[in-house]
């Protein structure tokens, strides 16, 4: 939960509420420097000389903005959000209803609704802005229905008195508006809310701006990735890659397959139900975000073969298997008869047009032991090329899966390998070396791509190092006007190593942010000086 | 059988006996932190020499409860002898670059004493902020908190950090750092940072604190007549690091200070010169006190019980531990745990893994390796990322 803005915030930033992040980087003599030999200037000519600038708090930055020094004063008790005339949506659209409540919440905070104030004492200095009005334009404003990759996220915003307007093609683009009127509206020092008149045209960039959570190295409870949900909502970011299974457990409840999580999950209380998956779902739906789930194969798979039984690959040591496992076994029918039964719960579980099929870091040491393996790379005429292997195996999922009507994403391994790709596959580019390079070769072969190379948040390390993913141009790799248009947008990893409940919100955020800004702003927006200025505002905002 | 047995005659009582009485005073240096705890059958025994010892053994004894599948709770037979290797075993955390609300200080007590940390090492005041809110000087904490009303520490707030701590074994040691790292000093203390200049004129910003004013030493005593009375312990922090003498050289009335003195262009003697005063000015408050190592590798005159604090990573630290042990006094190591620098990883390993008696040195000197203290600096660190980042 948000809460209002603080003070306004005065140029020298002195004058604050919780978080005024000290800048140490910025020379301190900027503070405590000239002696007051001056009688402080009177309280107006300084309250004016001193007023916020509406962009100062604004992230990621619109794409067109013009804002007044004009002020319109906001009543908690009087203002409302409410559908406009002619809007395609009504009070029939809970997803907008639930956005109503809760923007209304994150501005005011829950205890002022409802409360009359006493009446000012002396006239107010500014006309009062009554209502925001949301206007859907499309026929299908997508109230019922789920976001993808095509959605229009898309807003208009006039801030006016007597009414501000907000128009959207779908209730997407509604969403977005929302949260940057939130960001306009802000606190004075008598505890006024006011929002400065503006006209604000906005789209994002990039169309796929994902966040990756990793609940298989570490089980994150619900109420972290919801609280990620709102945290990602406040960022415009409207992707959620759940990278749900790996190695070391597999939470995920399969109505299909109760043993994989019976057997390999941490625990039974470390487990997503149905309900639990749908309430991910469902949350994100309301904040305009896709849930893409990666089932990973045939890499990342230990925790699998604990609750099936002779999916994983036995490797052996000379005749004799050692007892331990490798990647899923692609030479036996069983493997493909359980993946067309668990990917038809899957694509049934996850409304998503995508499903992320992994196929990163297979490594053939355990295939090369198997002897039975090496007999099926002979029938085959593999030769000793196991990425041919790794690609039989991938084409048969991804035919699996397209036969379910969805569209994959995976690893850039799998396009490295030479598996064929159906034409809209999403290849995901995560290794650091020479990304650029892959970025090229990917859309240069005509496939789809996003980033995620350069922002592996996982990889901490000293200092504001939001600035090195703020710094990141994606589109800086060489190629024609017609790759670059195929590069859709990026990832930012929390990859869960060394992540659980106790330190994901702060690992994550605001660095995030920086990616989030990238992605969504146009890709001239870098001056890091008033980037500084307007993270640090959102960060306490968001606190 | 036996067993079964031995679990059906529930333990009733953990029996502390303490051998010498002393509920109300304050952990020191010298507190007696060794125990032993006897598990058997039918008798739970923890005895201490003092009643620090007994916080240890209980902080251990509760880590040996165990619980069942059934949820019983069980204790295995056992006999411990323990005491600490090192007697000052801190934690630092600065409460300047960002205010850490009380709560946050509270909680990492509980956690320090789950661990067996010994000292908290308050450095409260920096260049940032200045959250003490002083009674000698009001105007300090009015002027130089980020907000006087919400980030400060009342007298109240202090005095509760001090006896959270105390029982919890913990030595509350402050650090209001000086010369350097003062800036947040001058708002509330007008004439006493150096004002710097661009050539003839004030330039408008300030540096360390004037070591050529009179009005400084009658400050600085105030000061620590206060601080002196209001921290309990024996010893107080006096920083002493990273003076920036650019200031000081910019200024002429401190350039002819220096020629009067006889210091050529050494600055060092300078901040010696301010240095020794102040250590004086402590020692006559009856406290003892701490330095950051500038204070050791600048030549300034310190009593034979000053403690040093060995920081920098740049240099190799082991070195200094032995210099500074050689020359007779007594050292802290925090050089390898500064646990602010985050990096990526099981980083807890290379601090684990740190020997501090690793120099070439006789018995003696190692002997003066009082212990050490990990460091939590507040650049980056505030409530909401502090308890993740420390532990």
């Amino acid at each position: 939960r948000r809460r209002a803005m603080g003070r306004a915030m005065g140029l020298a930033g002195l004058l604050v509420g919780l978080c005024l992040v000290s800048a140490v980087l910025v020379s301190t003599s900027l503070r405590h420097g000239a002696p007051r030999t001056q009688p402080a200037p009177e309280p107006a000519a300084w309250e004016l000389a001193w007023d916020p600038v509406p962009e100062d708090s604004l992230w990621p930055l619109p794409q067109e903005l013009r804002t007044s020094r004009r002020q319109l004063r906001l009543v908690p008790a009087r203002f409302q959000l409410v559908h406009g005339a002619g809007s395609s949506a009504g009070p029939g659209c809970g997803l907008l209803q639930d956005a109503f409540r809760r923007y209304y919440e994150y501005m005011f905070g829950q205890s002022r609704r409802g409360k009359r104030g006493r009446r000012p004492l002396g006239a107010p200095a500014e006309p009062e802005l009554s209502q925001l009005q949301v206007v859907i334009e499309s026929r299908e404003p997508g109230c019922d229905s789920y976001p993808h990759l095509a959605s229009s996220e898309a807003y208009h915003l006039t801030v006016a008195e007597p009414v501000a307007i907000l128009k959207a093609v779908e209730v997407w683009g509604a969403l977005r508006g929302l949260e940057t009127f939130s960001q306009l509206v802000h606190e004075n020092d008598y505890g006024s809310f006011l929002v400065n008149e503006s006209e604000i045209d906005d789209f994002p960039r990039f169309a796929h701006r994902g966040i990756l959570l990793d609940t298989s190295r570490h089980y994150l409870p619900l109420k972290s990735i919801l609280t990620n949900l709102d945290a990602m909502a406040f960022n415009k970011f409207n992707v959620l890659h759940w990278h749900i299974v790996d190695d070391q457990s597999f939470p995920y409840q399969s109505a299909y397959f109760p043993e994989l999580s019976d057997k390999g999950a941490y625990s039974y209380n470390h487990i997503y139900t149905p309900t639990d998956v749908h309430l991910v779902i469902e949350y994100a739906r309301l904040r305009g975000i896709r849930v893409i789930p990666e089932f990973d194969t045939p890499g990342h798979t230990q925790s699998w073969g604990k609750g099936q039984k002779d999916l994983l690959t036995p490797c052996y040591n000379g005749e004799q298997p050692t007892g331990s496992f490798g990647p899923v076994n692609p030479i036996l029918n069983t493997t493909y008869d359980f993946m067309t039964k668990f990917f038809k719960e899957i694509s049934s579980v996850f409304p998503d047009a995508y499903i992320h099929l992994g196929g990163d870091e297979v490594d053939f040491d355990c295939w090369k032991s198997n002897p039975e393996v090496n007999e099926f790379m002979k029938k085959q005429g593999f030769g000793t090329d196991y990425a041919k292997l790794e690609s039989y195996y991938i084409q048969k999922i991804l035919d699996i899966v397209s036969s379910y009507n969805k569209g994959y994403m995976v690893w850039q391994e799998v396009f490295d390998n030479k598996a064929q790709l159906k034409p809209d596959t999403v290849v995901e580019v995560w290794m650091e070396n020479n990304y650029a390079h892959e970025l090229s070769s990917v859309t240069g072969a005509g496939f789809t791509a996003i980033l995620a190379a350069p922002w592996y948040l996982d990889y901490i390390s000293y200092g504001q190092d939001w600035k090195k993913y703020y710094s990141v141009e994606p589109l800086d790799f060489p190629g024609s006007e017609k790759q670059k248009k195929l590069l859709i947008g990026g990832e930012a990893c929390l990859w869960g190593e060394f992540v659980d409940a106790t330190n994901l919100t702060p690992r994550l955020w605001p660095r995030a942010s920086a990616v989030g800004e990238r992605l969504w702003s146009s890709s001239n927006v870098t001056d890091l000086q008033d980037a500084y200025k307007r993270l640090t505002n959102h960060r306490c905002r968001m606190l | 059988a036996e067993n079964e047995q031995a679990r059906e005659t529930p333990c009733t009582q953990l029996l502390v006996f303490v051998a010498t009485p002393g509920c109300d005073g304050f952990p020191s240096l010298d507190s007696k932190e060794g125990y032993k705890l006897f598990v058997s059958e039918g008798s739970l025994l923890l005895t201490a020499d003092a009643i620090w010892g007994a916080l240890r053994g209980l902080e251990t004894f509760s880590q040996l409860v165990g619980r069942d599948e059934n949820g019983t709770y069980y204790i295995n037979k056992t006999e411990i002898v323990d005491f600490p290797r090192f007697a000052h075993r801190g934690l630092l955390l600065d409460t300047s670059r960002h205010y850490l609300p009380l709560r946050a200080i509270l909680e990492t007590l509980d956690v320090m004493a789950y661990n067996k940390f010994n000292v908290f090492h308050w450095h409260i005041v920096d260049d940032p902020s200045f959250p003490y809110e002083s009674m000698t000087f009001p105007e300090l904490s009015k002027q130089g908190a980020f907000n006087a009303m919400t980030h400060v520490y009342t007298a109240s707030d202090v005095q509760t950090v001090i006896e959270y701590a105390r029982l919890r074994g913990i030595r509350v040691i402050a650090e209001f750092d000086t010369p350097g790292h003062t800036l947040s000093w001058g708002p509330g203390a007008p004439g006493l940072l150096t004002p710097c200049y661009l050539g003839k004129d004030p330039s408008g910003t300030y540096g360390p604190i004037n070591p050529i004013l009179n009005s400084t030493y009658q400050f600085v005593t105030s000061l620590f007549q206060e601080v002196s009375a209001v921290f309990p312990d024996f010893f107080l922090h006096l920083g002493g690091d990273e003076v920036d003498f650019t200031c000081w050289k910019s200024n002429p009335k401190i350039r002819a200070f220096m020629k009067e003195m006889g210091f050529g262009e050494d600055y060092k003697k300078l901040e010696s010169f301010y240095m020794q005063r102040l250590l004086d000015i402590i020692s006559s408050l009856g406290k003892g006190y701490i330095v950051w190592q500038e204070v050791f590798d600048n030549g300034v005159k310190v009593r034979p019980d000053t403690v040093i604090h060995v920081w920098k990573n740049s240099t190799p630290y082991m070195e200094e531990m032995a210099n500074v042990t050689k020359a007779g006094y007594r050292a802290l190591l925090s050089a390898p745990w500064y646990l602010n620098r985050i990096s990526y990883g099981q980083d807890w390993m290379a601090a684990y893994q740190v020997e501090p008696l690793k120099f070439e040195g006789v018995a003696e000197q190692k002997d003066r390796v009082i212990g050490g203290e990990a460091c939590m600096w507040g650049e980056y660190v505030d409530v909401t990322n502090l308890a993740p980042r420390l532990w």
